[in-house]
């Protein structure tokens, strides 16, 4: 579905762009296949979203490419959606037509991006805030309007960006568990960024972690726990505690 | 949204309608008129002492003004100053919007454009109007001209500046989500630069309506500008007031209005300003 082969992104200096100033990845490679679930972790600064960016077709590598059911990505596409660390808002539009921003360059007609939007703002938690422009809002509300926008596209391929860095502990959990049912509903294959270890655990078939300077991958670690994992309580499962032993030790190293 | 029964029962505690201690910044608007009324007693009464050559005053402007109402002429003359105003402002705006655009937007049209666009800026417009009479003579033409230069310059730079101040990651949601150059033009970088865009048009408003009186005192044949020269070599004092009070309020009129549209047209900017 998603391959990323040999992938490498330098940055420049601001002021002399022949300089180079970081190497921000550094020959990463990931595959991932149809409706897997994959979080990428590591410490700031190491390249998530950049990663995320290049696969989004926000930003150019440098060497390497990312292929999308075998084809090269150079420019976003409808079948990838992306949520964005820093919620991604148009200040100008209220809640709604924020979350009918997609649909709408999509070309949907106007009753039917409403009919849609309202539905997945109220999947989310945001009903009755539809005329509420973000500002008005808290940072956590304007992150669930961003998935709102990024479901209600329908991806093939969801790409998030730290979607709950922003969200308090108990909704954090709630939008954990409906991302899961979401995503047990649908073929949705999801690219998750996070730098919480027991989020990359709970949500992941699969998790990716990632070192600094240069940025590369240094591990994968396959999480075999059973689905759905909303039931019980499987964080008291001693599985998910040897996993988070074994990531925290590779983040460590 | 609906308050549940909680925030219900909260409100009614703080029963917020309870009469408030009187403060003055609770009356603004009467204040302001007070102020008004005030200014211009005052001025009734000291006018009269004063030389009627130098100052008039309020009622004497009236009976003025009811006179050149009377005669028509200077409904004439504001009708023909207003078309010039309208018609090269109209202009100033459509072009200066448009070319901000551009230049905001690519280097080219920037790299291209920006000599000749700070070079005409910096030079003070009053010195160009001798020229513009060469070229259009004495008729609206020139005028018209005088308010498009007058007009143009700061939509321009303000809609440059504004295309310029959106975040390359407003860009990049517009992207992501699939807009191609067209659609982030009419729906990223235009709404986030309207109130630049705004601002611009009232100050462009403004310059304009300077640029037309100057040429037409300059021209001192038609207009408000060739009233304003005749009354006051005549030495008709309180004639001249009558259209210099009408500039002030068709200045303050036309600020109310693009004040108005801003709002309307950039609503989530007064939830989000300060005071
Ligand atoms: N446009 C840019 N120009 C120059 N350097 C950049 C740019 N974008 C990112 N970087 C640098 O690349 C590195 C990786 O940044 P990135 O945003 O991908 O980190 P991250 O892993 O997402 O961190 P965090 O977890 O804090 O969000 C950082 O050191 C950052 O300074
Ligand atoms: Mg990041």
């Amino acid at each position: 579905m998603l391959q990323v082969r040999h992938l490498s992104k330098v940055f420049f200096e601001q002021n002399d762009p022949r300089k180079p100033g970081l190497v921000a990845l550094y020959d990463i490679s990931l595959s991932v296949r149809k409706n897997e679930f994959v979080s990428l972790l590591g410490p700031s600064g190491c390249g998530k979203t950049t990663l995320i960016r290049i696969v989004a077709g926000l930003l150019p590598a440098d060497r390497g490419e990312v292929l999308v059911n075998g084809k090269p990505v150079t420019s976003p596409g409808r079948e990838r959606c992306m949520v964005f660390q820093q919620f991604g808002l148009l200040p100008w539009r209220t809640v709604l037509g924020n979350v009918e921003f997609g649909l709408e360059i999509e070309g949907v007609a106007r009753e039917e991006r409403r009919e849609v939007s309202r539905k997945y703002l109220d999947l989310v938690g945001l009903k009755g805030f539809e005329d509420y422009y973000p500002h008005q809002i808290s940072g956590g509300m304007q992150q669930r309007v961003g998935i709102a926008r990024a479901l209600s596209k329908k991806p093939d391929i969801l790409l998030m960006d730290e979607p709950f860095g922003a969200v308090d502990a108990q909704t954090r959990e709630q939008l954990q568990e409906e991302l899961l049912k979401i995503w047990a509903k649908t073929d949705t294959t999801v690219i998750f960024v996070t730098h919480s270890i027991d989020e990359s655990i709970y949500l992941s078939d699969r998790v990716v972690v990632m070192h600094s300077r240069p940025g590369c991958i240094k591990e994968e670690v396959v999480v075999d726990l059973p689905r759905p994992r909303w039931e019980g309580d499987i964080k008291a499962d001693p599985r998910f505690a040897q996993l988070r032993a074994r990531i925290r030790e590779s983040l460590r190293a | 949204m609906a308050l549940n029964a909680l925030e219900q029962e909260a409100l009614t505690a703080l029963d917020l309608s309870r009469p408030r201690p009187l403060r003055l910044t609770d009356h603004l608007g009467l204040l302001r008129a007070s102020s008004v009324v005030l200014f211009l007693i005052l001025w009734e009464v000291f006018g009269r002492r004063v030389n009627p050559l130098f100052l008039s005053y309020p009622t004497a402007i009236a009976n003025a003004c009811a006179q050149l109402l009377a005669s028509g002429e200077f409904q004439r003359q504001a009708l023909g100053s207003l078309q010039v105003y309208a018609v090269g402002l109209g202009a100033a705006l459509v072009l200066g919007i448009f070319l901000g655009l551009l230049m905001g937007r690519y280097r080219l049209a920037e790299y291209l454009l920006d000599p000749y666009v700070y070079a005409l800026d910096a030079t003070p417009r009053v010195a160009l109007i001798p020229l513009l009479l060469l070229w259009f003579g004495l008729g609206a033409q020139a005028k018209i001209a005088v308010v498009f230069l007058s007009g143009i310059f700061p939509v321009l730079m303000n809609t440059f500046s504004g295309v310029r101040t959106v975040s390359s990651g407003l860009v990049d949601i517009g992207k992501a989500y699939g807009a191609g150059e067209r659609q982030v033009f009419t729906k990223i970088i235009l709404p986030a630069a309207l109130p630049f865009i705004m601002a611009g048009v009232r100050l462009a408003v403004g310059r304009a309506l300077i640029g037309i009186i100057t040429a037409e005192m300059f021209t001192a044949v038609t207009g408000m500008g060739a009233l304003l020269i005749r009354y006051s070599s005549a030495f008709a004092t309180d004639k001249f007031f009558v259209p210099v009070i009408f500039l002030a309020l068709l200045g303050v009129l036309l600020s109310v209005a693009v004040e108005a549209l801003q709002k309307r047209l950039a609503p989530w900017k007064e939830t989000e300003r300060a005071l």
